[in-house]
């Protein structure tokens, strides 16, 4: 017997073979397999928020009275659990409020976590990360409020995943989709923290340097961005996996504009930057965990008045405007290296340091 | 990109915005004294890496045009080359091997599908890591060398410093000078200018240039490697092409000599000599591979094993790679946006031709860079 979709059928685009490392990790191959196979078919129902068919960090749910309850959802999984300044459980609950915030929702009104563990997991480093899941939930004013945990065989699992899904509520759901030309593209501060430290724990490159995650929530640093300029935040999105050139290219070719870079501007430490050239990586490619970029619409006096609330946030101290909105090069991101100018690819599955 | 940290570091001397800007003008200037558009050809991955990294293309005047020549060691990697690697490995032998050489399509498959039937593949940094590997079992360990001269020096060394029986090198190891003479020589190219690689040079010295300028009567600039070395040699380079004046000049001399690295050279010439083969794509070129002398025959993989390529006389080429254009690509002659498979079939995960393969071909260049050089 074989067993079919009872729901009509939906054309499918015939992708063949199977699931690859590349459609993890944040970029086109991603987006490609989750519209062709994981949401095709579900109806987005919405006439008002935010849906399935926008792809964004999360949906906005309208509930009357002009306002609207944002759901996000996020697994976890990261190797090395623990790593400098962080871990799994940090991570997990940062994801999702950060998540959150993105959609315009800054205050949580609460976590869910569901824990997969792997049979021979140590309960004192469960311990460890529960405690530090909940530390960031201190930091990001919310708590977790119900979950679940199975344990699987070993080998079944690797180790740990931690899912957690988020319940917000805002008067104003903020769109990854929605850049002009004319808009102003701000980051809130030094890009490549999270991804290089990671990378330099995971292939023990024996740096000799303190590299340490930006993970942190950073809700209270958006709420202070969207309060000190009323509506003129028109998008934002946290340049998690694929880093900075994966989530502008996703707002780019949403809203249907270029976007233009001044990399003299791009916020990047030293030693990152140092490390990347090193390694042959672009700073634009790696993960971040604790910065948002945000689409701002107004003169300059607004952006200024944005930059300065960011500043004044002790995790947006390094905030900068970093590029406009253009109505060429739609859906490309263009970057000027102040010797020249060139296109920021997406990355293609994960970066990894140079061979030789 | 703005650094949160104090600047101390002088990195920032060879990428000053302005200096780029005032070369820039200067070739501007040099070619409109022409009076046309100028073609100029680099024969190296590293100057191609920088010239996309830094977008130097919407820099650089369109009277200057700048072709990427055969400058990708393992693009250049012929298909039998890659078959014995891939026969050794089955055979059992340990081949080892830089990481790009991996998934360089071979005849049947490449090292990386062999791998996936069971052969053994290291992937090292070098031939000093392979020979260590070697130290470290009773297996048979081979090297599958690639790289140009500059390379081919370190294999040199290794093979100099008592390796241990169970060592042997293939070598594919391709030596430059030749091939700019063959491109050179091409009916229809309008090479007016090289750019030669600074790296290179720092081991042959410049003056290895002197006989190809004096018997093609066309200006060879060995430049560096950071934004104002490629843009300071090619407004040298272009002033020579209007000075009608065939000359060797070294825009690189804070690594470069006249004479080059003379240990290198001895070591280089002590272990290898060169003998014609074909490169990729492009031709036979007389004295363009590097080979192992009669006094390392005993490290030579090719007089140690018997390597039989002939289960792969079967295998006609797949349709796709009929279409490649590598090796027009590689003799200057069409660029990767040109070419059909580009970003479409052939990606950096699933690679047709070999330019897409290596971190210094041209094709995978342009790809990482967006794919459009030209803005």
């Amino acid at each position: 017997m074989t067993l079919t979709c009872a729901l009509p059928n939906v054309e499918s685009p015939a992708r063949q073979g199977t699931v690859g490392m590349k459609h993890g990790s944040g970029g086109a191959a991603m987006r490609r397999l989750i519209a062709q196979t994981l949401t095709r078919g579900f109806t987005d129902e919405l006439t008002d928020g935010i849906g399935l068919s926008a792809f964004d960090d999360g949906a906005a749910l309208p509930i009357g009275n002009g306002q609207y309850v944002i759901v996000t959802t996020d697994s976890h999984v990261v190797h090395p659990i623990e790593f400098p300044g962080g871990d799994i459980g940090r991570l997990s609950i940062c994801g999702t409020v950060n998540d959150l915030a993105m959609m315009g929702a800054t205050e949580p009104l609460g976590l869910t976590c569901s824990v997969v563990l792997e049979d021979g997991f140590p309960i004192e480093t469960l311990e460890r990360l529960q405690c530090s899941m909940r530390q960031a939930c201190r930091e990001a004013g919310t708590t977790v409020v119900t979950g679940d945990t199975k344990v699987m065989g070993r080998g079944e699992v690797d180790k740990i995943i931690l899912n957690t899904t988020g319940v917000g509520i805002t008067r104003r759901p903020i769109s990854d989709a929605t850049l002009q030309p004319g808009d102003t593209i701000i980051v809130t501060g030094t890009i490549g923290d999270h991804g290089i430290a990671l990378m330099a724990v995971r292939h023990g490159l024996g740096l000799d340097v303190d590299l340490i995650s930006d993970v942190a929530p950073i809700n209270g640093l958006v709420r202070a961005a969207l309060e000190s300029v009323h509506g003129a935040v028109v998008a934002m999105k946290d340049p998690t996996r694929g880093g900075l050139a994966s989530a502008l290219h996703e707002m780019g070719d949403k809203s249907h504009v270029g976007i233009l870079l001044d990399e003299s501007a791009i916020p990047v430490t030293q030693t990152i930057r140092a490390i990347a050239e090193m390694l042959g990586l672009e700073p634009l490619h790696i993960a971040n965990e604790g910065k948002a970029v945000i689409g701002v619409r107004g003169g300059t006096s607004v952006t200024a008045r944005l930059l300065a609330a960011l500043r004044a946030h002790p995790l947006g101290r390094d905030a900068a405007v970093i590029g406009r909105v253009v109505a060429e090069h739609v859906g490309r991101v263009v970057l000027d290296t102040g010797l020249g100018r060139r296109l920021v690819a997406e990355p293609e599955g994960e970066p990894l340091p140079r061979i030789c | 990109m703005r650094s949160v940290l104090p600047v101390g570091a002088d990195q920032l001397k060879f990428r000053d915005p302005s200096r780029a800007r005032a070369l820039a003008h200067a070739i501007e200037r040099t070619t409109s004294a022409i009076g046309r558009t100028i073609t100029v050809m680099h024969v190296c991955g590293s100057h191609e890496q920088s010239i996309a990294k830094f977008g130097l293309r919407a820099t650089i005047p369109k009277s200057l045009d700048v072709i990427m020549g055969p400058g990708c060691p393992v693009c250049v990697t012929d298909l039998p080359e890659v078959d014995e690697a891939v026969v050794l490995a089955q055979q059992g032998v340990r081949v080892a091997t830089y990481g790009d050489m991996l998934r360089v399509p071979g005849t049947a498959m490449s090292l990386a599908e062999a791998q996936a039937q069971g052969a053994r593949i290291d992937i090292v940094y070098g031939a000093a890591q392979a020979m260590e590997l070697a130290r470290d079992t009773t297996d048979e360990v081979c090297f599958f060398a690639s790289g140009f001269e500059t390379t081919a020096v370190a294999t040199a060394a290794v093979l100099l410093d008592d390796p241990p029986p169970n060592f042997s090198i293939l070598s594919a190891h391709k030596y430059i000078p030749p091939v700019m003479e063959i491109v050179a020589e091409m009916p229809g190219n309008r090479i007016e200018g090289f750019l030669a690689a600074g790296h290179a040079a720092a081991i042959t010295g410049w003056g290895i240039f002197e006989r190809f300028v004096e018997k093609h009567r066309i200006p060879v600039v060995v430049a560096g490697f950071e934004p104002l070395d490629i843009l300071a040699g090619l407004a040298r380079l272009a002033e020579l092409v209007r000075e009608g004046k065939p000359a060797v000049e070294n825009m690189f001399p804070r690594c470069v000599t006249k004479e080059g690295n003379r240990n290198a050279q001895q070591q280089l010439w002590r272990v290898f000599r060169t003998t014609g083969g074909n490169w990729r794509g492009i031709a036979h070129i007389p004295n363009g591979n590097l080979r192992l002398r009669d006094e390392f025959q005993r490290f030579d993989a090719r007089r140690r094993f018997t390597i039989d390529l002939r289960q792969f006389w079967k295998y006609a080429p797949s349709a796709l790679t009929q279409q490649c254009v590598c090796g027009d690509i590689m003799a200057g002659i069409t660029s990767p946006t040109k070419c059909a498979l580009f970003g479409k079939e052939c990606v950096p995960d699933s690679p047709v031709g070999a330019c897409m393969v290596s971190s210094e071909g041209t094709c995978r260049i342009w790809h990482q860079y967006g794919g459009h050089p030209d803005l």
